[in-house]
């Protein structure tokens, strides 16, 4: 699998975001003027500041000439994952549901939290153990979270609709809401489950020296959520 | 050209976490009696076609999901 990483103009994770890519296939950086994406077969939309966040997180970002080719790749059912920043651009594009707010706590936060997976949000690992917990409440994951506007909102009734159509991929472990998020939703996907959006930050937790590599299972997940474009 | 002013606030029911805390901090100031302050944003523009306008803030001045939005012509 061919993975393309979005660059825009302020984006600052990309490089993290390759770099996990890389771990599961090949990888390559898409600038945002790029409108020809053929070659690619998921795409990470990745954190940082997109075109400075000016007007909203991600609202200039969803214009640019590579997300208009992610958007036609999304409906055509490729995998496409927004980590942060890119979670906003794929909200404002009409990609996912709801907007992403400023934190109730109005600062920014950074910090290891505790996602809980959906049941079906996460692939077994090849030869790997599945963490024992999984069935009853949901794969627990360990990963960092930094953003200033995550809190996630939509509309009473469209969270229950999420839910009832299990859309909601990852939450944050009790306690562990760090923005006030809306029933404590840290990643959301659409209803064909092959676009895939969080705030936390899984690009940061691939390798054992940073102190997890739980992050590497939304990768493989997003992987196998979508047909390759 | 004509003249233009977009006001783009927070949607009523929406936690405005900015409006709180400028709200907050206004009694350590002596200003008492003010409440339900929502800090929204402002745009300034020259339009040719101010009919468009609209359609412009539907689609990218304002998140039409959160915020809330009115035209001024002036």
């Amino acid at each position: 699998m061919i993975w393309g990483v979005l660059q825009f103009p302020g984006s600052c994770d990309e490089r993290d975001a390759l770099h996990a890519c890389s771990r599961l296939g090949e990888a390559r950086l898409v600038w945002h003027e790029e409108r020809d994406l053929s070659g690619v077969d998921a795409v990470v939309v990745p954190g940082g500041f997109s075109y400075g966040d000016y007007l909203r997180a991600g609202a200039i970002a969803r214009f640019s000439p590579a997300m208009e080719a992610v958007a036609e790749m999304a409906a055509a059912g490729a995998p496409v994952l927004g980590i942060c920043n890119g979670f906003q651009v794929l909200c404002e594009a009409g990609l996912l549901p709801g907007a992403l707010l400023l934190n109730e706590s109005m600062r920014f936060t950074c910090r290891q939290v505790d996602l809980i997976a959906a049941r079906d949000a996460l692939t077994t690992p090849e030869g790997g153990q599945v963490n024992e917990r999984r069935d009853q409440e949901g794969e627990r994951l360990s990963i960092p979270a930094k953003h200033g506007e995550g809190r996630y909102w939509a509309p009473e009734e469209v969270l229950d609709a999420l839910e009832a159509n299990g859309q909601v991929a990852y939450r944050y472990a009790p306690g562990q809401n760090p923005n006030g998020s809306a029933r404590d939703i840290a990643g959301v996907r659409n209803e064909a489950g092959n676009v895939v959006g969080l705030m936390p930050h899984p690009e940061h937790a691939v390798d054992p020296l940073t102190g997890s590599t739980d992050g590497l299972r939304v990768f493989e997940a997003v992987a196998a959520a979508g047909a390759p474009a | 050209m004509p003249r233009a002013r977009v006001l783009i606030r927070p949607k009523e029911g929406i936690l405005d976490p900015q409006g709180k805390a400028v709200e907050r901090a206004l009694p350590a100031l002596g200003f008492d009696g003010i409440e339900r302050v929502h800090v929204g944003r402002m745009v300034e523009l020259e339009a040719e076609d101010p009919e468009r306008l609209a359609e412009l803030c539907e689609k990218l001045l304002a998140n039409p999901l959160i915020e809330d939005y009115e035209i001024q012509t002036l």
